[in-house]
């Protein structure tokens, strides 16, 4: 159980990563897909038909839920991107996304590949590549600063100057002016400005939309907001590149865009925003957090190059940092790539910087005391500006209107830099509650700096043990009401009691459970369970009538139930909730049962449930049962008679030779002579097709070889024996 | 004495039935002959499968059967080339012939279809 508890918290980053993933297209929100994962772990625990386990994972879930402020980024990043990112990149734009991850998280024992990587560089910026090879070139050059030729640097500044003048998409003037600010900031001796940045800036300009999204080129009609983020930095690049000053109008109106694009965000429930793609198709579909991460990067880009604030809600930027933040852990390079790098980037905006409110555990426990803390940081996990967390008020979740903490300050230990709820309030007892916080920072000029998002709502969990009192356990008949056995049982000391009972008895079992403060206190289950020996058990779930739990087996009615299995039935009790510190699962005891011979309509004993996992096991070995081969004489013996039935036949030649045949009546004319010898062989050759018949061939090609040897034989055979039958009636009469 | 004159008897009876055996035209003779060569070796069979059992009992069949349908049709070819028989007078005993390698090619046909 505590493993799962350990676990859990691992866990819920990969399961919030699965639900944000599917959500951004079901739209579904976090709470039903935590529910609908209850529900299969619940289905799982049923089907092993153990209720220790099941109690451990409803544990699980329940803090798992509880876990809705993601906290900034921390160690399991770094080593995270130190595993995703191995130094093997097919490409200088993967080399770029590890060197600017490892940059961020600053990660001192990166794998080493400036040298390799530096190669390809300057490979790239001394021949004449793509645009999109050079902008990632320049980005990885801006990081490694590579020994680059500063004449091939020249060339590639005009090359890029005549391609941003030429260029008819927006991926193409991306790249290039993308390409001009890197050499712009890598190289200062190289002229990049722009001579007409005013016409790039309204051609760029040219492909938004009135909903403040952009479209790829002027020839595709649909708008994006990834192609929004990708517009916006490329205008931040103009105005850096500028010979002169944009007109300040058209910056404003880009800014107008920048509000606009913000009305079509999307949104969570719990505070979180995000950017999506409204259409699919057409391109190759980016993801909610590629756009995201677009619309971040433009935005923040834009808003460091002009002057002025854009009036964007602080909310926002923080329910992007909340997106971001909330993806947990990306198993994929690109995807954590985009995360981190956006975060960076709202770490240090102009627009107004995030701050996460996050607290190491959402768990109080009453019975050690410990205290409530709370941690305030921006998006990568650095310390806060001076600042005072307050706790606002704290309500039980089931009762919303009835405050037990109201406007309390948090004191800062500036040690560790947390803000500590030193004395917990006594009145409060087990339970979920609800904690809202507020952050005030002690500069108040830092408001327009700072995104705090206001109050923010964190579910905490008071846990506490539970004590179990009054434990009865009694045997009594069904119509006169008499007592036959009652037994008072300890939880705690292990009793364990021998009951036995006929169908005309009824057990008794009642309990109470009283919270640490005294009152009665309802768990999410306790249920009693019947086992027999024969492994078929029962499951009761035992009611609560005030404050005593307590359930009634009525075995006259329960015998159809039991399937009038006689014998003895183990008893064992399980109470557990998340905020029962002593959930327990504990054999009770045993009871003898005694029921009547089912009659013959009586339902039949299903067969026991099979474990789930034993379909994975290895199946019994099948034996293949083959005909056992006949049996058949030795070699010799069959050789010997071979040679046996040789004897009659030279029996018979000997016999011919006694007999003194000749062949004197063989034709001695040449015609009837040739007929003669046709006709012999034409028996021969059919023999011969016998034995090929025999030896390989089938019956269809042996009956058409022997319809063709039939004719050839009936002629010639008719020919000599008629040729015979004339010379011997020639004899006759002569 | 009864028994040296019975078994003299028996001899007698020998040679005179060989004798008048001597008389038969030597074709005849030839096929006499052909037809206990057939029944000899169909006689040896018998003896091997009884000494090893039937197994493969289509091959013993057909190998008894041709022995067997060769001895039936060669005695058919005597009793028509018999001149003595006047039943078949008029049928020459070239025809005869054609009919007895007729019947023989058909009859070792189903024999090699049936050997397996």
């Amino acid at each position: 159980m505590l493993l799962i508890l350990a676990l859990n918290k691992r866990t819920c980053s990969r399961v919030a990563l699965k639900t944000l993933l599917t959500r951004s297209r079901s739209r579904r929100r976090r709470l039903p897909s935590a529910t609908l994962l209850f529900f299969m772990l619940l289905l799982r625990a049923g089907m092993a038909s153990n209720l220790g386990g099941l109690l451990a994972l409803l544990l699980a879930v329940s803090i798992c839920g509880a876990v809705t402020i993601p906290g900034p980024i921390s160690d399991a990043h770094r080593s995270a991107a130190l595993e995703l990112f191995d130094g093997s990149f097919s490409s200088l734009e993967e080399a770029y996304e590890a060197l600017r991850v490892f940059e961020i998280l600053a990660i001192g024992n990166k794998p080493d590949v400036s040298a390799t990587t530096c190669n390809k560089v300057v490979e790239i910026l001394g021949s004449s590549s793509p645009v999109k090879d050079l902008f990632y070139a320049l980005k990885v050059n801006g990081i490694l600063k590579c020994k680059v030729n500063g004449d091939a640097v020249k060339d590639i500044a005009s090359r890029l100057k005549a391609a941003v003048n030429d260029a008819s998409t927006l991926v193409d003037m991306y790249y290039s002016i993308g390409s001009l600010v890197l050499i712009k900031d890598q190289a200062s001796d190289v002229d990049v400005l722009l001579t007409d940045a005013d016409g790039t800036f309204h051609s760029i300009k040219a492909l938004s939309q009135s909903d403040g999204r952009w479209r790829y080129s002027s020839d595709n009609p649909e708008s994006s907001t990834y192609a929004a983020g990708l517009a916006l930095e490329a205008l931040a690049g103009v105005i850096s590149l500028a010979s002169s000053e944009i007109d300040q109008s058209r910056v404003n109106k880009v800014k107008n865009d920048i509000l606009k694009l913000f009305d079509s965000i999307e949104k969570y429930d719990d505070g979180t925003f995000y950017f999506d793609e409204k259409f699919v198709g057409g391109r190759e579909h980016e993801g909610s957090l590629s756009t995201t991460s677009s619309v971040v990067r433009g935005v923040t880009s834009f808003a460091a190059v002009t002057s002025g604030k854009i009036n964007l809600p602080g909310d926002k930027i923080l329910g992007l940092a909340k997106f971001l933040l909330g993806i947990g852990i990306p198993g994929d390079a690109k995807d954590f790539f985009n995360q981190v790098e956006s975060l960076a980037l709202l770490e240090n905006n102009r627009v107004s910087i995030p701050l996460v409110l996050s607290l190491p555990a959402t768990v109080y426990s009453l019975s050690k005391k410990d205290q409530l803390k709370v941690r305030v940081n921006t998006v990568l996990g650095s310390a806060a500006p001076p600042l005072a967390v307050k706790l606002v008020r704290a309500f039980h979740s089931d009762a919303k209107d009835l405050s037990i903490i109201e406007s309390k300050e948090l004191q800062y230990d500036q040690n560790n830099g947390i803000h500590v709820l030193e004395v917990f309030p006594d009145n409060v007892d087990v339970g979920t509650y609800m904690f809202v916080f507020e952050i005030i920072l002690h500069d108040s000029s830092g408001e327009k700096v700072y995104a705090t998002g206001g109050q923010v709502h964190v579910p905490i969990y008071v846990t506490g043990i539970i004590k179990v009192s009054n434990t009865e356990i009694a045997v009594f008949d069904s119509d006169l009401g008499s007592v036959e056995t009652q037994k008072t049982l300890d939880l705690a000391g292990n009793d364990f009691v021998s009951l036995s009972a006929n169908h005309l008895q009824k057990l008794h079992f009642s309990f109470q459970l009283t919270t640490p403060h005294g009152h009665a206190f309802k768990p999410h289950q306790a249920f009693v369970k019947l086992k027999h020996e024969t492994k078929h058990e029962h499951i009761f779930v035992v009611g609560n009538t005030g404050k005593k739990f307590e359930i009634i087996l009525d075995f006259l009615g329960l015998v159809e139930k039991f399937y009038y299995l006689s014998g003895r039935y183990d008893i064992e009790l399980t109470v557990g909730d998340a905020v029962m510190e002593n959930s327990f699962l504990q054999p009770l005891g045993q009871v003898d049962l005694d029921l009547p011979e089912a009659p013959e309509k009586a339902a039949r004993l299903p067969p026991l449930p099979v474990d789930p996992y034993s379909r994975y096991e290895a199946k019994a070995e099948i034996a293949h049962l083959f005909r056992a081969p006949e049996k058949r004489p030795p070699q010799e013996l069959s050789l010997t008679f071979l040679s046996l039935t040789i004897l009659p036949f030279i029996g018979f030649l000997v016999g011919l030779l006694r007999l003194g045949v000749n062949l004197k009546n063989f034709p001695s004319s040449a015609a009837p002579a040739t007929y003669a010898i046709l006709f012999q062989f034409g028996i021969a050759a059919v023999l011969l097709l016998y034995v090929l018949f025999w030896l390989k061939l089938d019956l269809f090609t042996t009956l058409k070889a022997v319809g063709f040897l039939g004719v050839f034989l009936m002629f010639v055979g008719h020919r000599i024996l008629s040729h015979l039958a004339s010379t011997s009636t020639k004899l006759k009469s002569a | 004495m009864a028994r040296s004159s019975s078994s003299k008897d028996a001899q007698d009876l020998f040679r005179a039935l060989w004798s008048a055996y001597a008389a038969t035209p030597t074709n005849l003779k030839i096929i006499d002959l052909y037809v206990i060569y057939a029944l000899f070796t169909a006689l040896i069979q018998v003896v091997y499968m009884a000494l090893v059992g039937s197994f493969p009992f289509n091959s013993f069949l057909s190998g008894v059967l041709s022995c067997v349908g060769t001895a039936v049709l060669a005695v058919c070819l005597r009793i028509q080339v018999n001149k003595e028989n006047k039943e078949f007078k008029d049928l020459a005993p070239e025809r005869a012939f054609a009919d007895f390698v007729l019947c023989n090619l058909v009859l070792h046909l189903v024999i090699m279809n049936f050997l397996g």
